[in-house]
């Protein structure tokens, strides 16, 4: 056990092979949490002051989901994603002005500010939305793992859902399907343990979500999803099994999400002590105490991370509070694409 | 040439002109509930690809490989079968053009047979279009014959929107002439199939043979003028030519074999009534399926769906209001 910042954090297993991953990589990784982590911090700061308008989701205490999956793919992969996807969004490359302007509901948002929060999307970037319903995702990553197939792009599909979501007619379908067809996907469930209210193990059946995929014949796995040296792990062989055309797998990815459902939940259904608890567990914290005793990063190295992160996300809201919202009279665009692929109607 | 030959030419001769282009159905191997895919695996192979009994998927998995560059054209068999997929098909085939700002088009069709025949019963019976083209983003079409259902065909798997593309099955028994080429019947152009100038019956599907028939007779019999629109395509409703017609008429009956209530009657009867009042000389009337769920007992269902003898008397109606 270490400390920092006056909390004291469960210490990551030793990770002998990562101790040869180069530096760099390795601070990256920190580098995208942390940017995650400060991004989150300022959204729930302005949704709270309501320059935020609409529903938000908090991805905070789960980003070693999004970096340790995100960070083992390739720029031609896809990713889905959920109401709660900043984080997927971060790790994979988004312009961060364009999301928060996309936040705040300006025309220079990533999607014009037709989306918000939980439609956030980059196709340059295989990024195939967030997505308002639960489970949304796993088909459209279905669809792009046989897409990849047909064009033999060699690409594969990440499908990133929530334990709530494992329990959609529409994840059997998916799963039964990629398992059918051995379709480049890999499904990765971050169980923050509640669904939406509820805590996820009293409205599943069976011992364990991972144990699911023996029933489509692919393997599931369950992984300390606040360690993000292990979620690659995990990850990276799905990844590779799946682009050596091996099949899908699940990945279920034990986490924990430091603030409600949505901004405003009064989270009657939790406790203090219990969110305290888990906060021990942080995936920040834990990694920064892993690579400060293995000698890979000093506590300066660290702190110059965090100013650079904060500096970007200052410069994100100075951005999006700059942009125009966008008008009124462009309120029709968008309803149907002209015949050029990926054109617009007025 | 049968409709189900005219529509599978139309795939075949789509996928001929374009590698994208990807067909997803259930039991599409083995040529459909229809015959509607007949011979395409032996041509196109792994293009062509079964799917399970899971319609959710089939749509959720036709947007994800139409978003990163495929064509697909999925087959929902029955209309009825498509409500299990309704979430993929109103939240994300509809929206995600829209809500990610035009980043991504979804070129997609959706083939399913609809309408009443033979005693198939509530749940393999009915007439769904107005529940899509309420949703914006979806286009609608519905032929009325298995040459026009080619060329829509075509024309679909071009566009770059999620297309509902509804079979009537009782335009699925007939025969007919069908060109051997491949031709395009642009979206959201309306025929006028017969010219008229007492009424206009706007009609599509299975309603414009019943149109025409009904024209021929009432046009033997009391020499009354009809002019028949085939609508072809729902969304985007061809109004302009609607209006055209009516405003020459100055009589109008919409006929559909889906409800009437709430159904497009409603909205052309509406739209007419907004931009043609001063000259119309009748109030536009609608026919359409009573409200009541398609029944199986022979002599139940034809008391339900809209009849020939129907129309003959809305449109009679219709002629001599007023006068």
């Amino acid at each position: 056990m270490s400390e920092s910042e006056g909390r004291t954090y469960v210490p990551l297993p030793a990770h002998e092979s990562a101790l040869h991953t180069p530096k760099g990589e390795l601070l990256q990784r920190l580098f995208e949490m942390v940017r995650i982590r400060v991004f989150e911090e300022q959204v729930l700061a302005d949704y709270r002051a309501r320059r935020i308008p609409g529903f938000t989701h908090m991805y905070l205490g789960q980003e070693a989901c999004a970096v340790g999956v995100i960070s083992c793919l390739q720029p031609s992969d896809y990713i889905t994603s959920t109401h709660r996807g900043h984080g997927h969004c971060i790790a994979r490359g988004l312009d961060m002005r364009a999301m928060m302007a996309e936040l705040y509901g300006r025309s220079t948002g990533t999607c014009k500010g037709r989306g918000g929060s939980m439609h956030i999307a980059d196709f340059r970037l295989g990024m195939l939305g967030a997505n308002g319903i639960v489970a949304g995702g796993l088909g459209l990553a279905v669809g792009a793992a046989l897409s990849a197939r047909q064009r033999k792009s060699g690409a594969v599909a990440v499908s990133f859902f929530g334990d709530g979501g494992m329990n959609k007619g529409s994840c059997h379908e998916a799963m039964n399907f990629a398992g059918v067809a051995r379709l480049p996907v890999i499904f990765v469930c971050e169980n923050n343990r509640y669904a939406q209210y509820t805590a996820a193990d009293r409205l599943s059946a069976g011992p364990s979500l991972a144990g699911r995929a023996g029933a489509y014949g692919f393997p599931g796995t369950t992984v300390d999803g606040n360690d993000v040296l292990a979620v690659g792990e995990a990850a990276g062989s799905a990844i590779e099994r799946a682009r050596h055309d091996e099949g899908p797998s699940l990945l279920v990815l034990d986490t924990y999400r430091h603030e409600g459902h949505s901004v405003g939940d009064a989270e009657a259904y939790r406790t203090r002590e219990e969110v305290e608890t888990y906060k021990s567990s942080d995936p920040i914290g834990r990694f920064i105490d892993w690579l400060v005793s293995a000698r890979i990063a000093t506590e300066s190295d660290i702190e110059i991370l965090w100013l650079e992160a904060q500096g970007e996300v200052a410069d994100a809201v100075h951005f999006a509070e700059a942009s125009p919202f966008p008008e009124p009279s462009d309120a029709l665009d968008f309803v149907f694409a002209s015949m050029e692929r990926g054109g617009d109607v007025a | 040439m049968s409709f189900g030959q005219a529509t599978k030419d139309a795939m075949a001769s789509s996928m001929r002109a374009d590698p994208t282009v990807l067909v997803i159905g259930e039991d599409i191997r083995w040529g459909g509930s229809f015959g509607q895919f007949r011979g395409l695996y032996e041509e196109f192979g792994d293009r062509v690809i079964d799917a399970p009994i899971s319609e959710s998927l089939i749509v959720s998995m036709s947007v994800g490989a139409a978003l990163t560059g495929m064509r697909p054209v999925a087959s929902m068999s029955f209309v009825e079968f498509a409500m299990g997929a309704m979430d993929e098909i109103v939240n994300q085939a509809a929206k995600i053009h829209y809500m990610f700002g035009g980043q991504a088009s979804i070129p997609m069709v959706l083939r399913c047979a609809d309408g009443t025949i033979s005693s198939a019963a509530a749940q393999h019976s009915e007439s769904l279009e107005a529940l899509f083209c309420h949703v914006p983003g979806l286009k609608v079409v519905a032929p009325s014959n298995a040459k026009d259902a080619k060329g829509l065909l075509i024309a679909s798997i071009k566009d770059p929107n999620p297309v509902i593309f509804l079979e009537n099955k009782r335009i699925q028994t007939g025969r007919m002439e069908v060109p051997e080429d491949h031709y395009v019947i642009p979206l959201g152009k309306a025929a006028v199939v017969r010219q008229g100038h007492d009424i206009s019956v706007i009609a599509y599907s299975v309603m414009v043979s019943a149109a025409l028939n009904v024209a021929e007779r009432l046009d033997t019999e009391r020499g009354i003028s009809v002019e028949v629109i085939d609508l072809r395509t729902l969304v985007p409703l061809d109004m302009e030519t609607v209006r055209a017609s009516v405003a020459k008429t100055k009589r109008g009956v919409v006929a559909h074999e889906a409800w009437r209530f709430a159904g497009l009657g409603a909205e052309i009867s509406s739209q007419l009534s907004e931009s043609l009042f001063a000259v119309l000389e009748a109030p536009i009337a609608r026919v359409g399926a009573k409200s009541s769920h398609i029944p199986f007992s022979p002599p139940l269902e034809a008391a339900v769906v809209p009849t020939h003898d129907d129309l003959y008397e809305a449109v009679s109606a219709t002629v001599v209001f007023g006068r």
